[in-house]
């Protein structure tokens, strides 16, 4: 397949040796075709900062939207992740004024994430987090809502998951600017 | 009364995960983390162990913008060629 991007060590990958990576691999590079054809055509650099910067932007997000895609919906952080786009991107049409009557399908309850007790998760951080875990909690998608034990599982597969997408991630920078 | 057995019941009941469990969540945790793995130090504490996580997770986001930022550049600059070669590695 991608003799390319074949990596060395297969055991970080969370289920199958390279299934999460090779995932990843396919839907990203499919949205950097799509992003690509999707641009303007960029011939002088003067008109196109905001174009880079939109560009960019929306590399990053299909970045992240890919990895999200590849690890699956078992995991809280991925669908949170995907959640939180979708409803960025929902919430950035309504600002541009695109569709002003799905402001009531907004509201819907399409957040699956558990609420915990606060009590206990302080009581929590003061036994093992010392106020880290709260830190920790913004940076994992949808860690505010996950209890300690879970925060920690979640992190360890989300981490895993960051360090294929930038082994993946730049290695096509690497392929591309040969 | 037993004050130990009903907070041990009380965290046992919320949580269900025991401070064994805990503990090996968090040296699963260290041994992904390269800050603390290179140390060579078996036993970091747990909220050591949370700030290099959160330090290596902003730093692995950092490296996620900049790596976009090339790709995104690159994408500007290639030609039809490089993603021609790409697009035949889908097939």
């Amino acid at each position: 397949m991608f003799c390319g991007f074949q990596m060395k060590n297969p055991q970080r990958s969370p289920t199958n040796p390279g299934s999460v990576r090779s995932r990843f691999t396919q839907v990203f590079l499919q949205s950097l075709l799509r992003i690509r054809k999707h641009s303007p055509a960029s011939s002088s650099s003067s008109s196109s900062l905001g174009e880079f910067l939109k560009r960019c932007h929306r590399v990053k997000v299909a970045a992240y939207v890919s990895m999200a895609r590849a690890a699956g919906t078992r995991r809280a952080w991925s669908r949170a992740m995907l959640w939180r786009v979708r409803h960025d991107a929902h919430r950035h049409r309504l600002l541009q004024g695109r569709c002003s009557r799905s402001s009531s399908r907004e509201r819907s309850p399409g957040k699956k994430k558990r609420r915990t007790k606060k009590k206990k998760k302080r009581r929590d951080d003061q036994e093992h987090g010392f106020g880290n875990a709260e830190k920790l909690q913004k940076l994992v998608p949808g860690g505010e809502a996950m209890d300690f034990s879970c925060l920690l599982d979640e992190t360890a597969h989300y981490i895993k998951c960051l360090v294929t997408q930038v082994k993946v991630m730049r290695s096509i920078a690497d392929f591309y600017s040969l | 009364m037993s004050s130990r057995r009903s907070r041990s019941r009380q965290s046992e009941a919320v949580s269900g995960i025991s401070d064994d469990q805990i503990a090996d969540l968090v040296s699963k945790l260290q041994r992904l983390i390269p800050e603390i793995r290179n140390r060579r130090s078996d036993k970091a504490s747990a909220s050591k162990v949370l700030q290099e996580t959160c330090n290596y997770i902003r730093s692995l986001h950092r490296e996620v913008d900049d790596l976009s930022e090339r790709l995104s550049q690159l994408l500007a600059d290639s030609d039809s060629e490089q993603a021609a070669i790409i697009r035949s590695l889908l097939m």
